[in-house]
């Protein structure tokens, strides 16, 4: 059983309106075990810029991006909490007044010169990845009358299977918005505190950056761990 | 070592914003793309084919805000990952790629390839995942092409006769240039079948 329906969301969520009409009516079909070991590719590191982790940079024009200036950083890991090196993460997220750069969005919030949002990184040997970034702004979105997404950013994770392959939210600690957000509410109760980052104070960089920590536990093919 | 599992972190929807981070250069943000709609290089060896298509929704409308991405092996059957110690940049031949569906008006996806070989006496096929906004997980199915024997083939065989043909995608030439077409059906007639994995 790769999916865990228990820490999952379902497919069909009408809380969340877009699902309606487009998740799936037929149950997934299983797939023999034989099938499920195939590996997803690894990337370079010659693949990745120079500050395409430091969001605070990698868009930097004459000033520094406007916001909280914040450290994002965590684990990669299979079930077994094994760390998994040499994994993609990718991030993207809203500025500091919750505005995202994407041509689609007409959220009537500044836009910052200085700041791109989009940030990505290989896990180093013990799985680990660290950005720089700033804190997100809240957006209101469509789905019903005043809704509001709460602080988040974006992961997208390429792991070393087919069943490693995730894309995600990360959240903060104590948001008022929780329990007005379905996308949030889509996830079980009992898993919704996984998607919600840790605050460290032992983390920070003294007086420049606060902290959180996200770690990322990936749902691959069960297979023996070491002993 | 314990053998307590860990809670597998919930997935969440890829959103509509994806496009500046995940597929910047094709929708034109000033952001470099390391991975895009080619799977290969030029000198990649193997048939030239392309994969196009549209991701529809329940009410048969296009879907304008889905990323889907590629996975397969090249020409002789093998993955980049069975290459020996080379990253999937230094290469010819990627095997992975991903493209958004928001740069046309047809809200179609057109990938650049090499036909793969078949894997383990499995048919040739691509591996396919899907995200949208909208869809709160990964979607998995798989591209297999009409002008392959398929009729032995476990995972589709596994799927139940009426719905094989949603995973199996057209050829059509058109002035020398080779196009399987691989629409995706959310709902309805036409579903697509997805897999649990
Ligand atoms: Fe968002």
């Amino acid at each position: 059983m790769e999916i865990d329906y228990n820490v999952q969301p379902p497919h069909l969520y009408p809380e969340y309106k877009s699902t309606i009409l487009r998740s799936p009516t037929q149950p997934l079909v299983p797939v023999a075990e034989m099938l499920k070991d195939k590996s997803l590719p690894a990337f370079g590191e010659s693949a990745i810029g120079k500050f395409d982790n430091d969001l605070t940079k990698n868009a930097r024009k004459d000033h520094d991006p406007i916001g909280e200036r914040i450290k994002v950083s965590g684990k990669v890991m299979d079930e077994y909490g094994r760390p998994l090196r040499n994994v993609l993460v990718e991030i993207w997220q809203a500025n500091s007044a919750g505005r995202y750069i994407h041509k689609a969005e007409i959220h009537d919030a500044p836009l910052d010169p200085n700041f791109l949002g989009a940030g990505r990184m290989l896990t180093d040997q013990e799985g680990r990845y660290q950005f720089y970034t700033v804190k997100p702004g809240a957006y209101p979105w469509g789905n019903h009358f005043n809704a509001w997404r709460p602080n988040h950013i974006h992961f997208s994770v390429i792991g070393h299977q087919i069943g490693h392959r995730l894309i995600t939210q990360m959240y903060f600690p104590g948001d008022p918005l929780f329990e007005f957000d379905p996308i949030f509410q889509s996830v079980p109760k009992q898993a919704r505190q996984l998607l919600i980052s840790k605050f460290r104070m032992d983390w920070t960089d003294a007086e420049f950056a606060l902290a959180y920590e996200f770690n990322i536990v990936l749902s691959g093919r069960s297979k023996t761990p070491f002993e | 070592m314990s053998t307590e599992k860990l809670q597998q972190t919930p997935s969440q929807t890829v959103g509509p914003f994806f496009a500046y981070s995940l597929t910047a250069a094709q929708y034109g943000y000033d952001f470099n793309s390391i991975i895009n709609g080619s799977l290969l290089s030029d000198e990649m060896p193997g048939e030239r084919i392309y994969i196009t298509g549209s991701v529809f929704d329940g009410n048969g409308n296009t879907i304008s805000d889905a990323m889907i991405e590629l996975w397969q092996a090249d020409a002789d059957g093998n993955y980049v990952t069975q290459y020996p110690n080379i990253p999937i940049s230094n290469i010819n031949f990627k095997g992975f790629g991903r493209l958004g569906t928001g740069t046309n008006a047809e809200h179609q996806f057109n990938f650049t390839t090499v036909k793969p070989g078949s894997v383990k006496a499995q048919a040739p096929h691509i591996d396919v995942i899907l995200f949208m906004r909208g869809s709160l997980h990964r979607l998995n199915t798989r591209i297999y092409f009409s002008d392959e024997l398929n009729d032995a083939d476990i995972l589709l065989n596994s799927v139940e006769a009426l719905r094989q043909y949603t995973l199996i995608a057209e050829r059509k030439e058109i002035n020398n240039t080779i196009f399987y077409h691989f629409d995706i059906h959310m709902q309805g007639e036409k579903e697509t079948v997805f897999f649990e994995l």
